[in-house]
């Protein structure tokens, strides 16, 4: 996210430290007495890595605690219900039967919306600050796209609430179900509160995300790619199609599945607009649910220990899902910008 | 720079076919609107967050706890105050052993070692909020046996950490080796040059990151929902369930009450308001830093 824009332009990457091994020369005895006590040696250097290998090995201890945390309490569900928990479409705390189905549906949903409305707007924002707009436009763009990223996801769904939803429900729904009606993806009341609504304001929180890695794989394409393709006699589109977006594919797919990660996991925003109601419907009109919204609506007020060992599979397979995507994005942005010191071109 | 090469080629090369000009410009035209159609809701958004936001704002917004319904009147001094209660727990937490890992990563970890961890702290920054909190839950609550300020900070420390982490050691990445060694020349052990050499020097970076990570879970509400819970009281122990502003404006926000509303605006803004100038502060720092000045 944000920490993608910290090495401002012209820096060097990060170098190699072979060289600190000079450390392990015993310092010139004449010398080691002038220096000021407590700078002897052997024994602070071991303490002091111990110290930072312990800060380092706490934060494999963190995942490894989330892990074994999310899969030990989980574990009543799984041996109530194995793979049927994710094909359930039943969320019935009262008789003790759980199906993840409509959950999961609510989340993939919801989150391709996102991306179906948000790719365009991002890689577009992401082309124009790179490759057209006027250098001193760059920086005031950028900032202010970052500052979506800055906005917390409560003000988001606040003002989807009071902003997004009315306007959704008094104009842009009846609109489409004039329209688009017909396909069955724009039927039925124009509530305002649904799957839709979800889709937009997750779109506008992601737009940082895709844009900004986006906007940073676009400038380690080397210049004498656009070079080249003017000298052929491309326009200035033709060179950021061929010369630019087509060297760049991999790292904006990265993006893209970060962006979808991000997506997946959301929680309060759209837990304040999507209606939240376990059904599965066809049209966007529609409420539904999502993993993440789920528990934050029903976590602290499980009842039984099978319901909240339900909630924390949940919570699992949330967990893992967002994983593999984040893995999988940040292989593709590696691919990319490997070796390429980030902003080079800036 | 591309613009130049561009308005170059326009002059040295034959006529291009007024098909392909205008592809050119309609795709121009769309890059510019999808600028704007990602500015207009950021506008919206803050325009709205001003206008419902000033009118709520007000002395007794800022001092008071909430009254109960149908009393007007109450604000959220208790959850301004919590918020600023569990974020600082948080950093206590979390702020050491990031940049503790970060200096690991940067003077010791360039190994296999080294990327282990460093993927790590990349997997942990991407684990939805809401499973940090379930985390959380199951490691201090239901060992405590009720929600606590603690329990959110800890959540909150968690989803620090990773990008403490990371920036720190791409600050001190940026610290020339020759300062590094110079002061290995003078005898000075690894240790007391890493601490007041390579850190000292990156101190500004340092700071950047740990403000952007302070920044991103200022906002946070998920991770809050059970553990931190809210309470409508002052509380100021770590034992015991509190007020955070983001939770107070989601009860607020979803509550059928009008009173409520207002009250979760002017929260909104009080928030973004502390946010927003976190993140301005960094972008100034970082032009001004130390390493800023290309």
């Amino acid at each position: 996210m944000a920490n993608f824009a910290l090495r401002p332009p012209g820096m060097p990457g990060p170098q190699p430290l072979e060289a600190a091994n000079v450390s392990k020369l015993p310092p010139a005895p004449t010398q080691a007495a002038k220096l000021p006590r407590g700078t002897s040696g052997e024994t602070g250097d071991r303490v002091f890595k111990f110290t930072m290998l312990l800060c380092g090995l706490a934060v494999l201890a963190t995942l490894a605690l989330i892990v074994y945390e999310l899969v030990l309490r989980s574990g009543p569900s799984w041996h109530a219900f194995g793979f049927k928990f994710f094909a359930g479409r039943d969320w019935d705390p009262v008789n003790e039967q759980f199906g993840a189905l409509p959950f999961i549906y609510g989340t993939l949903v919801s989150s391709l919306l996102a991306l179906i409305i948000a790719v365009p707007l991002s890689v577009g924002v992401a082309v124009f600050t790179t490759e057209m707009c006027p250098k001193a436009l760059r920086g005031p763009l950028s900032f202010f796209v970052e500052l979506l990223a800055a906005i917390p996801s409560v003000v988001y769904g606040l003002w989807a609430i009071f902003v997004l939803v009315p306007l959704l429900s008094n104009y842009v729904q009846p609109f489409l179900g004039r329209t688009l009606g017909w396909t069955g993806f724009f039927d039925g009341p124009p509530y305002g509160i649904s799957m839709l609504a979800a889709g937009i304001i997750l779109a506008i929180m992601i737009v940082p995300i895709i844009s900004s890695i986006t906007r940073e794989v676009l400038m380690v394409v080397p210049q004498h790619q656009r070079e080249a393709a003017l000298a052929l006699g491309a326009t200035r589109w033709e060179m950021i199609r061929v010369g630019v977006l087509r060297n760049a594919r991999a790292g904006i797919m990265g993006g893209i599945i970060l962006g979808l990660g991000r997506a997946l996991g959301e929680t309060m925003a759209v837990t304040m607009v999507i209606g939240n109601r376990p059904e599965i419907a066809k049209s966007l009109f529609a409420p539904g649910y999502t993993m993440a919204s789920v528990l934050a609506n029903e976590f602290s007020e499980a009842t039984g220990d099978l319901n909240l060992a339900a909630l924390i599979e949940i919570g699992l397979a949330l967990f893992l899902v967002t994983i593999v995507v984040n893995a999988l994005a940040r292989l593709l942005v590696w691919t990319v910008t490997r070796g390429q010191p980030s902003r080079a071109n800036a | 720079m591309p613009e130049t090469a561009a308005t170059v080629s326009l002059h040295a090369v034959p006529p291009i076919a007024l098909r392909r000009r205008i592809t050119d410009h309609v795709m121009t035209g769309v890059a510019v609107l999808t600028v704007i159609l990602v500015l207009v809701p950021l506008f919206a958004i803050f325009a709205y967050l001003v206008y419902r936001g000033i009118g709520s704002i007000n002395w007794a917004f800022l001092t008071q706890t909430p009254k109960p319904v149908g009393e007007a009147g109450g604000g959220m001094a208790n959850a301004i105050v919590g918020s600023v209660f569990i974020l600082a727990l948080a950093s206590i937490l979390g702020v050491p052993v990031g940049v503790g890992a970060g200096i690991y990563l940067a003077e010791y970890g360039r190994n296999r070692f080294g990327d282990v961890i460093r993927f790590t702290a990349d997997v942990l920054n991407g684990v939805p909020s809401i499973v940090i909190g379930i985390v959380a839950y199951s490691i201090v609550v239901l060992y405590q046996k009720h929600f606590s300020a603690l329990a959110g900070g800890a959540a909150l420390a968690i989803m620090m950490i990773p990008t403490i982490t990371r920036t720190t050691e791409e600050m001190l990445l940026l610290v020339p080796q020759a300062l590094r060694e110079a002061a290995y020349g003078l005898g000075i052990p690894r240790w007391r040059t890493t601490l007041s050499i390579t850190l000292r020097t990156a101190t500004s970076g340092v700071i950047t990151g740990i403000m952007l990570a302070f920044a991103r879970v200022a906002g946070e509400t998920a991770p809050l929902l059970f553990t931190a819970f809210g309470n409508q009281f002052w509380n100021l122990s770590a034992n015991q369930p509190t007020a955070a502003l983001p939770l107070q404006i989601f009860t607020y926000a979803i509550s059928p009450y009008d009173e409520w509303h207002k009250q979760a605006w002017a929260g909104a803004l009080v928030l973004i308001v502390l946010i927003v100038t976190a993140v301005a502060a960094v972008r100034f720092a970082v032009r001004r830093g130390t390493f800023g000045a290309a």
